[in-house]
């Protein structure tokens, strides 16, 4: 029931039918060549088996789903056992990506909201402010973000300033350094699409709830938060996909102890000592994780939009 | 006023500023119990802006807002047995009919087993059961504006504030609402007050209306006074219609006013406060008060009919007076009606009816 009406589609005319095969012709040329190939070739590289100095020898093997799930020992030999390392360094990227989203949305929904209650001709350049640290590139912000962390660099120095803290933070280098770099990277993100649903929304629906005797925590609750939902779940996962597989702030912040997915993979497919076949086997999970993501968000989307 | 505690609503010397704007000048109303009370005026002219300090959506600049004896104009919204009608409904979309007009009485704590049988009632007195499992989006604007009005209704407020809820409806809908809420107003003796730019649906449904222009108060009485009485030329133009001409005063005596049109042609009429010998003010002649005759009358002006116009109960004639001054009068579209048409170019007398005719000086 909630399936199909999910999908709520509308019929539209057939006037167009024969332009629009070609309209759309773009469109699916671009998902072919930006999706479905390279998925494709990840797919197919992770059934080969590993050529020692990068690359790959054209036969089939499970070698690398085998080597992430199961331990085998260190000949091979052994009965296999369930590997670890791989599961774990996913759960942390898991984690890691989580609070940086759950960051992202403690900071990022109280300033669209103030956005969007702006007079209509500042919002632009609220958003406009938002954006700006974006211009830089990403590895020169993360590396500013370590500067600015860093034992003796302007946030431990300021807090020692004022004497909030005796003994310089040590922060780089820590789970903590991850996620602030990571909600740092994607902040604009979990802002935008939340602005734009907040801007849509009707006030005079919280008007109408404070006029029936809802105090404005409820307001909010009931009212507000249902209406901009989809920008939530939108940022949510504009968020938390590229986190998961982040691996510069991982690197730059978190040094060798706080490994994620994204470093994992790069490790694979860099200099002579990667695996491709491992490398694109990697990919793969991440990939099937991150849609099941996408699909249960989606089909609990489609189901409140039918009830 | 002693009576002041038993007022539904006491407005006192209410200001509201919006920067160096202000939008109320020193508003005082009394709004009576059980009251159908209309806020009159045109675009602009502060309705919704006094309504939504009623409800607590505006802070009030300056003044006083009691609610049966009790000051409010500090409490929230929230905290306010008030409810609003919004003039674009405002219904949550994600929920359904029953849980918007439920909404109020869950917030106020009732079981949820109560709050469901009365939101149904109020479903019923709007006719609108069969639907209580739909989404608002899946009404028409009809019954969205029903749902609206029980979604206000279900709480039993002491007041409900109506801001221009009629005015998305198309004619004949707006004509069998305007009944239908008068008849709920009835039916549950809650005090209403009524927000509309249109003079008709005010003179219609209201008790009482209070007359509103730029941020204050002209005029507050009931539909006769007010249309019959206006107490200056606003009202006499904004409420029906009226023709409005500038005459000087010559002599004020025994409460009888004697003037003169800029044409130089007479008239005398009952004088109101305020004037005086020389005085230039305004006379407002009702158009269905004045009768075209080929012989004058007690009080007449002498005038040329220039064209009739039919409007279907009613014909129109546009004179002009000896002046130069455009006049029009209205008379039925009956057999008695017609006999007193003349033809366009035809000199006639403009006979006035006892106390047609109204000193304005304002
Ligand atoms: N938030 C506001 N800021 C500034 N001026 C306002 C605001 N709200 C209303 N006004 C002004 O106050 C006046 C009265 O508005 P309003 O009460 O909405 O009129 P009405 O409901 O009678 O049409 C208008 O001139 C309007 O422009
Ligand atoms: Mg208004």
């Amino acid at each position: 029931m909630a399936g199909g009406a999910a999908s709520g589609g509308s019929s539209q005319s057939d006037t167009y039918a024969g332009a629009r095969v070609w309209l759309l012709l773009p469109a699916w040329a671009t998902l072919l060549i930006l999706v479905v190939a390279p998925v494709g070739i990840m797919l197919v590289y992770s059934f080969l088996t590993k050529e020692f100095r990068g690359g790959v020898i054209w036969e089939f093997s499970w070698e690398a789903y085998d080597q992430f799930f199961f331990n085998r020992g260190l000949f091979g030999d052994e009965p296999p056992r369930i590997e670890w390392t791989y599961i774990l360094i996913f759960w942390r990227s898991i984690w890691q990506a989580g609070v940086a989203t759950l960051l992202s949305l403690a900071i990022g929904f109280p300033t669209a909201c103030f956005i969007a209650t702006r007079a209509p001709r500042q919002r632009p350049i609220w958003v406009f402010l938002v954006t700006i640290p974006y211009w830089v590139n990403l590895l020169i912000r993360t590396v500013s973000m370590k500067f600015l962390l860093r034992d003796n660099g302007p946030l431990n120095e300021a807090l020692l300033g004022i004497g909030v803290i005796s003994e310089p933070l040590h922060i780089v280098n820590t789970n903590l350094a991850v996620q602030l770099g990571l909600f740092y990277s994607y902040l604009p993100f979990m802002v935008l699409p939340i602005y734009a649903a907040v801007e849509r929304y009707n006030f005079s629906l919280s008007e109408a709830a404070a006029d029936l005797y809802a105090p404005r925590w409820t307001v909010l609750r009931r009212i507000l938060l249902p209406a901009v939902k989809p920008g939530i779940v939108a940022g949510c996962i504009l968020v938390f996909v590229p986190s998961l597989g982040s691996f510069l702030a991982p690197d730059l912040l978190g040094g060798a102890r706080n490994f994620m997915i994204g470093s994992l993979i790069e490790e694979q497919f860099k200099g002579n000592a990667g695996n491709w076949p491992f490398g694109a086997a990697a990919s793969m999970i991440l990939l099937t994780l991150v849609l099941i993501i996408l699909l249960f968000s989606a089909r609990q989307q489609g189901r409140q939009e039918a009830r | 006023m002693n009576t002041s505690t038993t007022d539904a609503i006491d407005i006192r010397d209410a200001v509201k500023r919006y920067g160096d704007f202000t939008a109320l000048h020193s508003v005082s109303l009394s709004i009576r119990d059980n009251e159908f009370f209309t806020l009159l005026g045109p675009s602009g002219c502060g309705k919704t802006t006094l309504l939504r300090m009623i409800a607590g959506f505006e802070d009030v600049t300056e003044g006083a807002i009691f609610l049966f004896g009790e000051e409010i104009e500090k409490l929230p919204p929230h905290k306010r047995p008030i409810n609003t009608v919004f003039q674009n409904y405002a219904l949550f979309p994600h929920m359904s009919v029953l849980e918007n007009v439920g909404f109020g009485l869950e917030m106020l704590g009732h079981p949820m087993q109560e709050v469901r049988k009365r939101a149904g009632e109020a479903l019923e007195m709007v006719q609108l059961s069969q639907f209580a499992a739909r989404k608002p989006a899946q009404l028409s604007g009809g019954q969205q504006q029903r749902v609206a009005l029980a979604r206000a209704l279900a709480p039993r407020p002491k007041v409900l504030l109506l801001d221009e809820p009629l005015s998305a409806l198309d004619l004949k809908l707006r004509k069998a609402m305007q009944i239908e809420l008068k008849h709920i107003q009835r039916d549950t003796g809650i005090t209403f007050i009524f927000v509309t730019h249109d003079q008709e649906e005010a003179l219609t449904m209201s008790d009482r209306i209070a007359v509103m222009s730029s941020g204050e108060l002209q005029q507050l009485g009931d539909a006769r006074e007010i249309y019959e009485q206006p107490r200056n030329t606003f009202v006499a133009d904004f409420i029906g219609e009226t023709n409005l001409l500038p005459v000087t005063v010559d002599e004020v005596q025994g409460g009888r006013a004697a003037c003169h049109l800029p044409g130089g042609q007479t008239l005398t009429c009952d004088a109101s406060a305020g004037v005086a010998r020389g005085a230039r003010v305004h006379l407002s002649l009702r158009p269905e008060r004045v009768i075209v005759a080929a012989q004058p009358g007690v009080e007449s002006l002498k005038a040329t009919v220039r064209e009739n116009i039919f409007v279907g109960t009613d014909i129109t004639t546009i004179v002009d007076l000896a002046g130069g001054e455009e006049f029009r009068i209205r008379t039925s579209n009956s057999d008695r009606g017609r006999a007193r048409i003349f033809e366009p170019g035809a000199g006639v007398f403009l006979n006035m009816e006892q106390g047609a005719a109204r000193l304005l000086t304002d």
